[in-house]
């Protein structure tokens, strides 16, 4: 599988190589390492979305509340933030995490215990938990100003040539691949989606897999919440509205199936790169924001197309091997 | 014309009448294989010809192609003596073809007059569905399978068997002339089966052509007039099926002899290892005991729908039981969940291997692995070295053919799939291993090595519980069988009680 695998990822890794090389053709500077490591600070908290969406979908779920979740505790902490200035930050962002895994709990259970499908109890607790920030703030906005400096600035703290919020992300891609790949919980999650009969009869608790991978999403959601507020010094309710499915979008392209038991960290970095990337450079190049989510949509059905053509090719060796040849040519030539 | 006519009844050994549908030279051809090679074979009207096969030996392709999914690269099919082409499946509905296939292919939701009708339902002058006539016409023709299904109730709230009826009377409906039954009595128990076959005899005296594929000799014997024999994809031998001995018809499928095919060898039976007493469960099952001694077999005999792998489930933790002891090595054990079932030496290998067995993306070492990541594992955290040397001690044992552990299981074929399923299992070192169905649908090579390995497993100190439908496979490798019906124990016989006759009689309840 490893190989397999690391083809697949590598392919995407060139065409986002080559779509920056052909950027930096149109706009100067833009493959420079300042503008590269600002991609990729600009995209950490994509990534983070992106991995926790991950794991709920390796266990044959959705969460679309991750936006939402993102949201109110963006909120909650913002609103403490500004109202009791003396909280130290890291009990904030304690406060954050603990907030969001509860939240994404909320989901986990709903789901384990009461088994209705995954997709209807986020879409309800996605309106849910962004009508809890309304209430909470009652339609407010808390702005620059009324954030503590701390609370500002450490994400922006340059340290070793990037700034803190980047060294989150690749924290949490460090910590999300050893989980994913060295713990119990990690494997329990890819043969839940897998197979979840299967896993069953092995003596997985499938229902209590769902559970954790929703409290991981929602505690790295709303570590997110944090995140995002600091960096754009503002909260209001309708902050990452629509970016559960960037965080969707993500994974798909990154070839995490939607029927789960599929992916990898890497491929769900990479996706979200992909988006980063294009994000960035459109405005460079000067193109429209709306032609933007046009090219966004048609990059996920063709990301789609392309992992359908790779599940088709599974199972038959000799085609496959086939296949694996075409891709390297494809990559050669591309 | 005439000279074909003539031609197809002097070919017909079996036969006093023209055959409805022949096919000659058949071949098909598959990117790098040649999945059948120059096929004839002829249908006769109201006569059951039997197709018989190892598994692979082209008996779907042709299927297929009777069907009109597939297109024959060589050959003709003549139709009354006509060359017709099955360019696709209309075609062959056109022809009076229909299939019954193994699992049923019909639509859940729908009712049951409206599978039947499905592409012809009837029309009211308005080009509208005519529920009223449809719904009558569905009731006549179940009515004349002597069954009394209300046609207006899903699919889904059927039992195997009477969908086989449904799909039957689909047929009936259509008026096709030759039926094909893709094993149909796969998934049926004795008494559906004995229904089943006083059906066919109906189509048969209707003139219907019926091409019976299955796996059981004892059936085909019992319903069958004639039969053909595939190998490796071509007719190697066709003829009257009574006048021909079944050692003869296994010598053509293997083109070799094939030794004991339940190889059970004497074992001494050791201490008991398991106890059951009294268990009871809501709704499936009640006041099941047995003891399980080391080394035994232990067969469970029943109908399909008798609550015998309910009660499997149970003991393995899948479903909780209302009541009842069990006991494991002398000392008393509650099993909750599967975990439990496991960590106490129980294991459970299910009947859908597919669907319960694998979890076909992930890597052979990781599904071999799965039940026993507890012992693989250091501290919380997955060993990858001791999960590779666990999967290649059983691949080794299983003589399982891969190009490395590391690839996905569903790359494998089938066979290997098993041995994986086997393999992950074994490797949780269990005190008894339930195996349900273990040689449901796989051919007679394959079983007979099945056989053997639980045999050598059994002589190595397990303790097993064989859920099996095929009376000679429960009757040969059993040590001892349990005999359920409807839920309740309905006996339970020491080896040289086991006859077919003593089975079925506690089976069915017929004095």
């Amino acid at each position: 599988m490893p190989r397999i695998l690391k083809r697949r990822e590598t392919l995407l890794a060139i065409i986002i190589i080559v779509m920056i090389a052909g950027f930096a053709t149109r706009a100067a500077g833009f493959a420079e390492p300042a503008n590269l490591a600002n991609i990729f600070n600009d995209t950490s908290i994509l990534i983070i979305l992106a991995l926790a969406q991950m794991t709920v979908i390796l266990t044959k779920s959705i969460d679309l509340s991750v936006a939402a979740n993102l949201a109110l505790t963006g909120m909650a902490v913002a609103m403490l933030n500004a109202a009791y200035p003396d909280i130290p930050l890291i009990a904030l962002v304690i406060t954050a995490i603990l907030m969001g895994a509860v939240l994404g709990a909320i989901n986990g259970y709903l789901v384990w215990a009461l088994e209705i499908p995954p997709i209807v109890v986020t879409l309800g607790t996605l309106t849910i938990y962004r009508g809890m920030a309304f209430v909470l703030s009652g339609g407010a906005w808390v702005n620059a100003h009324q954030f503590t400096p701390v609370f500002l600035n450490v994400p922006r703290t340059p340290f070793l040539g990037l700034p803190v919020l980047a060294w989150i992300g690749i924290v949490i891609v460090l910590m999300m691949f050893l989980v994913l790949r060295y713990t119990q919980f990690g494997r329990s999650a890819y043969a839940s989606g897998g197979n979840p009969v299967a896993a069953v009869y092995a003596g997985i608790d499938v229902g209590w897999t769902r559970f954790l991978a929703f409290v991981l999403s929602g505690a790295l959601a709303g570590l997110s919440g944090y995140l995002w507020v600091s960096r754009y010094a503002v909260a209001y309710v309708d902050i990452a509205n629509g970016f559960e499915l960037d965080s969707v979008a993500a994974c798909v392209i990154g070839g995490i199936s939607i029927a789960g038991g599929v992916g990898s960290v890497a491929g769900a970095v990479l996706g979200a790169l992909f988006l980063g990337v294009i994000k960035n450079a459109l405005p460079v190049i000067g193109i429209s924001p709306f032609t933007q989510m046009a090219i966004s949509g048609t990059v996920i059905i063709l990301a789609v197309v392309f992992n359908a053509r790779r599940e088709r090719n599974r199972g038959r060796i000799i085609l496959r091997d086939q296949a694996a040849k075409d891709t390297a040519s494809e990559g050669a030539s591309a | 014309m005439t000279t074909v006519l003539q031609r197809s009844v002097a070919d017909a050994p079996a036969a006093n009448n023209q055959a409805i549908l022949e096919m000659r030279g058949i071949s098909q051809i598959f990117p790098g294989v040649k999945a059948l090679d120059g096929v004839s074979i002829s249908l006769y009207p109201g006569k059951v010809t039997a197709l018989i096969g190892e598994n692979g030996a082209g008996k779907s392709t042709l299927v297929k192609i009777l069907t009109g999914i597939y297109r024959p690269n060589e050959g003709e099919i003549l139709v009354d003596g006509k060359p017709t082409a099955f360019a696709h499946a209309q075609a062959a509905i056109d022809a009076g073809v229909t299939a019954i296939h193994q699992e049923t292919v019909l639509f859940d939701e729908l009712t049951v007059a409206e599978n039947i009708f499905l592409g012809h339902a009837p029309r009211t002058s308005w080009r509208t569905i005519d529920w009223k006539r449809m719904n009558s016409r569905s009731k006549e023709l179940l009515q004349s399978l002597e069954s009394a299904i209300d046609p207006t109730i899903r699919l889904k709230d059927l039992s195997i068997a009477q969908r086989h009826l449904v799909a039957i009377a689909r047929a009936l409906s259509i008026e096709a002339r030759i039926v094909i039954m893709d094993e149909p009595t796969a998934a049926l128990s004795r008494k559906e089966i004995d229904d089943l076959f006083r059906i066919v005899e109906g189509l048969k005296t209707k003139g219907k052509a019926i091409l019976f594929i299955s796996h059981k000799f004892d059936e085909l014997y019992e319903i069958a007039d004639n039969f053909v024999v595939f190998r490796d994809g071509r007719a190697v031998g066709h003829g009257e099926l009574k006048s021909t001995p079944q050692d003869e018809i296994v010598r053509m499928m293997v083109g070799r002899d094939v030794g004991n095919a339940f190889p059970k060898g004497a074992v001494a039976l050791g201490d008991t290892v398991l106890e059951v007493e009294k268990y009871c469960h809501r709704t499936e099952f009640r006041d099941i005991s047995f003891k399980l001694r080391r080394g035994e077999i232990l067969g469970i005999y029943g109908l399909i729908g008798a609550g015998r792998s309910e009660l499997c489930q149970s003991l393995f933790g899948i479903t909780r039981p209302l009541s009842g002891r069990l006991t494991l090595d002398g000392r008393e054990i509650q099993v909750r969940s599967p975990q439990d079932a496991i960590g106490a030496g129980i294991v459970y290998v299910p009947e859908e291997r597919g669907r319960h067995g694998l979890a076909l993306p992930m890597p052979i070492y990781q599904n071999m692995s799965l039940p026993s990541l507890g012992r693989t594992s250091r501290k919380g955290f997955l060993k990858a070295a001791n999960e590779f040397a666990l999967a290649r001690k059983y691949a080794e044992r299983l003589d399982l053919r891969a190009a490395a552990l590391s690839v996905p299981v569903g790359t494998l074929s089938g066979g290997n799939q098993q041995k994986v399923v086997i393999g992950k299992w074994l490797a949780t070192q269990p005190k008894i291993i339930i195996l349900d169905e273990p040689t449901k649908g796989i051919d007679i090579g394959s079983k007979a090595a099945v056989h053997g390995f639980i045999s050598e497993l059994a002589a190595e100190g397990l303790s097993i519980i064989m859920i099996s439908s095929e009376l000679p496979e429960i009757i040969g490798m059993a040590d001892r069988v349990l005999v359920m019906k409807e839920g309740l124990s309905a006996g339970l016989f020491n080896r040289e009680e086991l006859t077919p006759e003593t089975l079925v009689r506690a089976a069915t309840g017929n004095a």
